[in-house]
């Protein structure tokens, strides 16, 4: 729906109508004081202008009530904003579990995106309207920013991290998304757009002239190639971890400490395979530093994704029992 | 240029003008609290993120030289504050000859750092091109003033670092950045020092400072206690955390 | 109502600080406050020019969405280059090292700061941080943005980024011996009688600026030296590849660059605090309270660094803590708007060039400070994060605030700093065109904020077209704004009405030694017996005070001496 204040562009995600409606608040209370403040200097200007050359004012200290009024007054409010805005941002940093997850490669200057089914953009998002959607966002160089203004969301892409958002866009059409982090030459050209579609629409496209191979497959692949599968044995008798249901569970770590295994800890597990070693394991996978790019990282990662409804071995899975505590 | 315990213009007093040269160097030396703690907070960032490369860093570094240096530290400041006692109580030869030993010892620092310095060039420890946290224990031969125990010692340290941490060379340089840069800081400041130290050396040969007026041998004394607080606090941080040895 | 009294014409008095010594070896080395903050002032205007050629560069090229005037590249060294010169070089050194150089040693009784050859290297420092800057400038530019982002500004830019770096870093250094200076001076150098809260708030608002630069400005040295380091010696603090993080570049860069907005605008709220109760003649209302929001805002500024890296994908537990700081470091500043307005009331108020600069501080800084609410509130913070509406909102308090201040301070103190009146009504005109052009010039970057246009663009989708159209035009009107003043001050220091002791007149006791002063200001030591803005006990102010009013003569000193 267009949003009820002049110039905002419309409202398209989940998100659009609680911040227009905390903005909408602000510019209130702001407009308020601000008009209020304004109207007793300009009433004290021309009230109390000098009538004779030598006229002094009056001789006021100042008023102790008024002080603590016009301290405690705008704290209040203030609190409250602050209270309202964390809250919509509490929410929006925590993604909700059943997202349509987009892999995003930010560099200068352009975005590369990544459908679930390997399905390759260039500076162009698909999404169905009405779903929930998780951007897990990295950067090939130096920092960026994905800014989509309709769905009043935005987040930095980071070298050497990923940065992960969500939204869920709640109104078809085309919408602009723009870098917002300056990035070099052309941090002015690295937009593109958004086409949020019917289910039955974006399936369609989703399927459409592909050519592309599927993430999953191509994870596959090079989890043959790059000889992970000569110790992650699918049935848990090789020297590390068998990988069915592995993703999104917790997983026991030979410090005694629990780890969910998100997409963060896999790709940390093929970088820095020491960091967190998996309890009755030897600390002996090599590093991949250098030997992946960001993509096939991610294609890695849905292919380990997709191993989530794989039998689990009784034994050999990393999996923490239900038994095990918190630490 | 004013002589030494002359009123300056703008003061009323001499107790005014030692009152506010006290002050102003109290706050300079905040500022330099705030100076090193940047680069003291990235280091602990750091070495708390790659704790096993920082580790090798800190044992890579001689512990005798460095434990050395600080006890001379330590007797330079206490040289400088029987020199400030010297001239609170006018005892003026004395000045010249705690002023003097400061010195000296300042310049012994100023040695052993050389030395410590040198090495770590010899053993491609200096970040940069040619930074390899390996080339000692890759090259013996080349590294020869370490010993065959100390040497064997850290071969075994460095391939369990290298183990634990595939970007082991990576990190160790960030290590020595830190290093270089905490130290060579701190030289500075040593070296500034030092000729606040010639600079007083000559004042007090001349008979400028007694009782009534110390004021410059006491807040010069404030600045190499805090040069001497700075460095008690990088040798724990470089050279002694998580030490094996 | 003019101030101006009338009668016969008054003579500069014959011995003062500008003519007591002659020639160019006596600017160069000398060790008069006075005359290094004329040397300031030439110094931080050069600057002001070079950014405002910059900034003049930026919005002609906005003028149309395909930005036919600049190469990118060109653009991005033009804004970088436009924030460099108008944060290092103008804003921070400004008031303080101008007005403030000037008169604090004459606002608290003394013959000079606590340590002037101290305050002559200050200034010789800056002048070397600034050449390293301008040949940065001239060699190849600088293209990272004023806030020098890594991994771009060490590892990607094209640009003279360690030439910039290291001026930067020197010129820092000139901040922290003047703060250092201006502290020590209010502990040991007060006059007699001039106890704590007898100062002028000037002088309060001084020395919490001070706080802030002598504790925040050794952090960003030694963040511009690891960062110079980096793109020299290719150290790897802040990059990913070898193990570093940008981020920490980010944390270390904003805790001294949020509170360096404080050591910008503190001292124009210094500035207000003069004006409003000199031009209302009434004492300020709410001294103490207004004294210790200036210390409030010093110390609470170093805990809402964060603010700035609230999408930077740190902690949500984090970036919560920050925006509630960030809410609680506005309230000071609000209590000082309220004490401002209410000194109006039941005052006796002109509208000298001074106080209508005042006005438009209060208008100004208002809605810049209530739009600094938007960004703080994190919900709302996702949506114009990096946008204009942030270029809006701090353009309105540094410019529509900061810069009102200083103009409105060089324009309340040029009859003491010159001995010689400004030119009123052109003073008065020159005014309303620089609030016009302000607002025509800033207002629709807020519009275009909302409307999603980010920062740092050189190109623009056309829908934006006609809000970068006005604010264009809204900076040909406040150029103009600023012009006037620099030619008719100038004019005015040579050939203006010779102005007198006191001609407004004001209480603080710069106002009572000779304009120009005396090279050591003041014949004999003041012994300080009344209170601060304390229009009734001042019989020497040649004002009607109505009888049976005011406190007995000898206000009893409270606080240390």
């Amino acid at each position: 729906m267009q949003s009820s204040l002049p110039t905002f562009p419309e409202q398209a995600s989940n998100f659009a109508s609680n911040v227009d409606a905390l903005f909408s608040f602000i510019l209130m209370t702001t407009l308020f004081f601000a008009v209020l403040v304004t109207v007793l200097i300009i009433f004290a200007a021309f009230k109390f202008r000098r009538q004779s050359e030598k006229e002094v004012g009056d001789d006021v200290h100042g008023n102790n009530v008024l002080e603590v009024g016009w301290t405690l007054i705008p704290t209040i409010i203030a609190i409250g904003i602050f209270a309202w805005g964390a809250a919509i941002y509490v929410n929006y940093r925590i993604a909700p579990k059943d997202t349509l997850d987009i892999y995003l490669v930010g560099k200068q200057w352009m975005w590369k995106l990544q459908q679930p089914n390997g399905r390759k953009e260039i500076n162009e998002l698909h999404i169905p309207v009405n779903r929930n959607v998780k951007l897990i966002m990295g950067s090939e160089d130096v920092i960026h920013d994905f800014y989509v203004p309709a769905f009043r969301v935005k987040m930095d892409v980071v070298p050497g991290r990923y940065n992960t958002m969500w939204f869920r866009p709640t109104k078809t059409g085309k919408y602009h998304f723009f870098c917002s982090q300056y990035c070099g030459t052309n941090h002015a050209v690295m937009g593109g757009w958004v086409t949020v579609m019917d289910p039955a629409e974006y399936a369609a496209w989703l399927s459409g002239e592909s050519g592309d191979v599927n993430p999953v497959s191509a994870g596959e692949h090079l989890f043959t190639q790059l000889a992970c599968v000569t110790c992650h044995l699918s049935n848990g008798t090789g020297r590390a971890p068998s990988l069915n249901g592995v993703f999104g569970a917790n997983v026991l770590l030979a410090d005694g400490s629990i780890v969910v295994a998100d997409e963060a800890y896999i790709r940390e597990s093929i970088l820095q395979p020491k960091a967190k070693i998996v309890a009755g394991y030897q600390p002996v996978m090599p590093t991949f530093q250098g030997l992946v790019t960001e993509e096939q990282i991610m294609n890695l990662t849905a292919y380990i994704k997709s191993l989530q409804s794989q039998p689990v071995p009784a034994k050999g899975a990393g999996i923490a029992p239900a038994s095990a505590g918190k630490k | 240029m004013h002589r030494t315990g002359a009123l300056y213009g703008q003061f009323k007093t001499l107790e005014q003008q030692k009152d506010t040269a006290t002050l102003g160097m109290w706050i300079f030396l905040v500022t330099e609290v705030m100076f090193f703690g940047g680069i003291m907070l990235a280091y602990t960032i750091n070495r708390h993120t790659y704790f096993h490369a920082f580790a090798m860093g800190s044992n890579t570094l001689s512990l005798g030289l460095g434990g050395f240096n600080t006890v001379v530290l330590l007797a330079s400041s206490f040289t400088m504050a029987m020199a400030v006692w010297s001239a609170q109580t006018s005892r003026k030869k004395l000045i010249t000859l705690f002023l003097s030993l400061t010195i000296l010892l300042g310049f012994v620092f100023f040695g052993v750092k050389y030395v410590e310095y040198a090495q770590k060039f010899h053993h491609h420890l200096v970040p940069g091109k040619n930074f390899d946290i390996f080339y000692c224990v890759n090259n013996p031969a080349k590294c020869d003033d370490i010993d065959a125990a100390d040497m064997a010692k850290e071969k075994e340290e460095i391939e369990a670092a290298a183990k634990a941490d595939p970007d082991l060379n990576a990190h160790a340089q960030l290590y020595y950045s830190a290093y270089f840069g905490m130290t060579g800081l701190h030289a500075l400041h040593m070296v500034i020092g030092a000729g606040l130290l010639f600079w007083l050396l000559k004042e007090s040969v001349a008979g400028k400072f007694n009782a009534e007026w110390n004021n410059p041998v006491d807040i010069v004394g404030l600045y190499w206690h805090f040069v001497d607080i700075v460095w008690i606090y990088l040798f724990p941080l470089l050279y002694l955390i998580d030490r094996h040895k | 109502m003019r101030t101006q009294t009338t009668g016969p014409a008054l003579q500069l008095p014959e011995k003062h600080y500008l003519n007591a010594t002659y020639g160019i070896r006596s600017w160069l080395l000398t060790t008069d406050h006075k005359r290094i903050a004329l040397l300031y002032l030439a110094s931080v205007t050069f600057f002001f020019f070079i950014g405002g050629f910059f900034a003049m560069m930026i919005r002609l090229h906005l003028l149309t969405p395909n930005g036919l005037l600049l190469t990118p590249d060109m653009y991005n060294r033009m804004f970088t280059m436009h924030g460099v010169a108008m944060v290092f070089f103008f804003l921070i050194p400004s008031i303080p090292a101008v007005l403030g150089n000037f008169l604090i040693p004459l606002m608290v009784g003394a013959k000079d700061l606590a340590f002037p050859k101290i305050n002559l290297l200050s200034w010789y420092i800056y002048v070397v941080g600034g050449l390293f800057t301008l040949w940065s400038m001239v060699n190849g530019g600088l293209d990272t943005g004023w806030t020098f982002y890594t991994p771009f500004s060490t590892l990607y830019s094209n640009s003279a980024v360690a030439p910039a770096v290291v001026g930067v870093f020197i010129t820092g250094f000139s901040s922290i011996l003047t703060g250092l200076n201006f502290l020590v001076t209010v502990h040991t150098m007060r006059a007699p009688g001039m106890t704590w809260f007898r100062l002028p708030l000037f002088v309060w608002a001084h020395y919490a600026t001070s706080i802030v630069m002598i504790l925040g400005t050794p952090v960003i040295a030694i963040t511009l030296g690891l960062a110079a380091m980096e793109r020299v010696f290719g150290l790897g603090f802040f990059n990913p590849a070898m193990g570093g993080d940008p981020i920490l570049f980010q944390h270390l860069f904003w805790f001294y660059s949020h509170p360096a907005v404080y050591i910008m605008i503190l001292p124009a709220m210094g500035v207000i605090s003069e004006l409003i109760p000199t031009f209302a003649r009434k004492r300020l209302f709410g001294y103490h309270f207004v004294a210790a929001a200036s210390l409030a805002i010093a110390v609470i500024g170093f805990l809402v660094w964060t603010h700035h890296m609230f999408l930077t994908g740190q902690s949500t537990y984090a970036a919560v803590a920050f925006s509630f700081l960030t809410f609680i470091v506005a309230i000071p500043s609000a209590i000082k708007t309220f004490n401002w307005t209410a000194t109006l009331f039941g005052g006796s108020i002109s509208f000298d060039t001074p106080m209508l600069y005042a006005f438009g501080f209060l208008g100004l800084f208002l809605i810049g400070g209530l739009t600094g609410l938007f960004l703080g509130a994190l919900g709302v913070d996702i949506n114009i994060h990096d946008t204009y509406f942030v270029v809006a909102h701090f353009h309105y308090i540094m410019v529509g605030g900061a810069v009102m201040g200083y103009l409105g301070g060089l324009h309340f103190w040029w009859p003491k700093i010159t001995g010689r009146m400004y030119p009123e009504w052109l003073a008065r005109i020159a005014a309303f065109i620089l609030f016009i052009g302000f607002n025509f010039t800033f207002f629709p970057q807020f519009i275009l904020g909302i409307m999603g246009m980010p920062r740092r663009y050189h190109m623009y989708p056309p829908e934006f077209q006609i809000y970068n159209v006005m604010s264009t035009a809204g900076a040909s009107i406040l150029a103009i704004g600023y012009l006037l003043p620099m030619v008719y001050l100038t004019w005015a220091a040579f050939y203006g009405k010779v102005a007198g002791e006191n001609p407004w007149p004001s209480t603080g006791l710069e106002w009572k030694t000779q304009s120009p002063p005396l090279t050591e200001n003041f014949e004999e030591t003041p012994v300080v017996t009344w209170e601060a803005y304390d229009f009734h006990n001042r019989p020497d102010l040649g004002l009607d005070v109505p009888s049976g009013k005011g406190s007995p003569v000898v206000a009893p000193a409270h606080g240390d001496d």
